[in-house]
């Protein structure tokens, strides 16, 4: 290599234009890999572009507070597009209400069976109690999950990367579950994985059926503002 | 594009602002969905730039969560130490989660239908 490309490296690794440049490459890379599979759910767009995104950092020695100073742009936008989903959910709104007593009821079970659950196994495999109210938010959508984690004592970036973990378990998951339960409808099988793997699984839902994705989107919201409400006062009783 | 783009900020503003100024533990942009629905409601649905603007950015909602995801590179000692705690309660907590919701929700239909109230099979 030429001297002169040791200093377009050291320009470029600092400026932002890289790292929103990468993740938009990575992206469009896992999600050409996702087409080409047939949506298969294992093939999760997050997952491959995640995986991409940290073998090539780790590479090229680039931080990760240098990488997200460009991915920030790309991050910033999941505020317009959750009041986004006001819109499919408008659209669906007749069948929503008409299922308003299975929603209310499948709301409350999902999240409190999700923190509990999580909370509970963590504990009974010996992990750390920061890591437990680490996880204790994990299927809820991103800020909400970290501003909770923070609330209770967990670490929020931790969180952060709990939550998406979960995301990409529930999107890749669901489908073989509700088959082998032989269920069909696309609100319940929309409003569980919106329950249990927030905007991901929302993701996914939304690639499925526009049925599906708006109960998907309902439920995160849902179950966001009930567990920001309940798992503080939950965790206020365990101490 | 642009004024559907603004329309959502504002809304998102308009949360956030309303979420901080009464101290509720919901962030911004859930209460900016919410006033959005709210607004629809009234106006009797979504323009058709602000529809095709939402549609663009849902269909790749995914996209949005890559950055916060790569953080993972931050936590792979806590996570290389912990990994097999971290795992399973990821993994049983989601499944179960997917088995109680879709199940409680399946066995109150069923309810309902039996009392005559059926929701029917719309759309």
């Amino acid at each position: 290599m030429t001297p002169q490309f040791d200093e377009i490296w050291v320009y470029l690794s600092a400026s932002p234009l890289l790292g929103l440049t990468i993740t938009l490459l990575a992206y469009q890379a896992a999600f050409w890999l996702y087409r080409r599979s047939g949506m298969n759910p294992l093939a999760n767009p997050v997952l491959i572009a995640v995986t991409i995104l940290v073998l090539l950092l780790t590479l090229t020695a680039t931080s990760y507070e240098t990488y997200f100073s460009g991915a920030q742009f790309v991050h910033f936008l999941l505020g317009p597009a959750t009041v986004a989903l006001a819109i499919p959910l408008y659209t669906q709104f007749s069948r929503v209400r008409a299922l308003l007593l299975p929603v209310v009821a499948g709301l409350v079970a999902g999240s409190l069976t999700a923190a509990l659950s999580a909370i509970a196994v963590a504990r009974l495999f010996g992990a750390s109690l920061p890591t437990q109210l680490s996880l204790a938010p994990k299927s809820v959508t991103t800020p909400i999950a970290m501003g909770i984690a923070e609330r209770i004592g967990g670490i929020p970036s931790l969180t952060a990367v709990l939550v998406i973990v979960t995301g990409i378990l529930g999107a890749v998951g669901a489908r073989w579950i509700f088959d082998a339960m032989k269920l069909r409808d696309p609100a319940i099988r929309g409003f569980a994985i919106g329950v249990a793997s927030h905007g991901i699984g929302t993701a996914r839902a939304f690639q499925v059926s526009e049925q599906a994705g708006a109960f998907a989107a309902l439920a995160m919201g849902l179950n966001g503002a009930l567990t920001a409400l309940l798992l503080p006062l939950l965790v206020g009783w365990m101490h | 594009m642009i004024a559907a783009l603004t329309e959502l900020l504002l809304f998102q503003l308009l949360g956030e602002v309303v979420a901080r100024g009464l101290g509720l533990p919901v962030p911004g942009p859930v209460l900016g969905m919410l006033f959005l629905f709210l607004t629809l409601a009234l106006r009797g649905g979504p323009g058709q730039e602000l529809q095709a603007t939402s549609q663009n950015l849902l269909q790749h909602l995914s996209l949005l969560f890559v950055p916060a995801g790569t953080g993972i590179m931050i936590h792979l000692h806590r996570v290389a130490d912990e990994w097999l705690p971290l795992l399973l309660s990821l993994a049983i907590s989601t499944v179960a989660t997917l088995v109680v919701t879709a199940l409680v929700m399946k066995l109150c239909m069923r309810g309902e239908a039996a009392s005559g109230n059926a929701p029917g099979d719309a759309s």
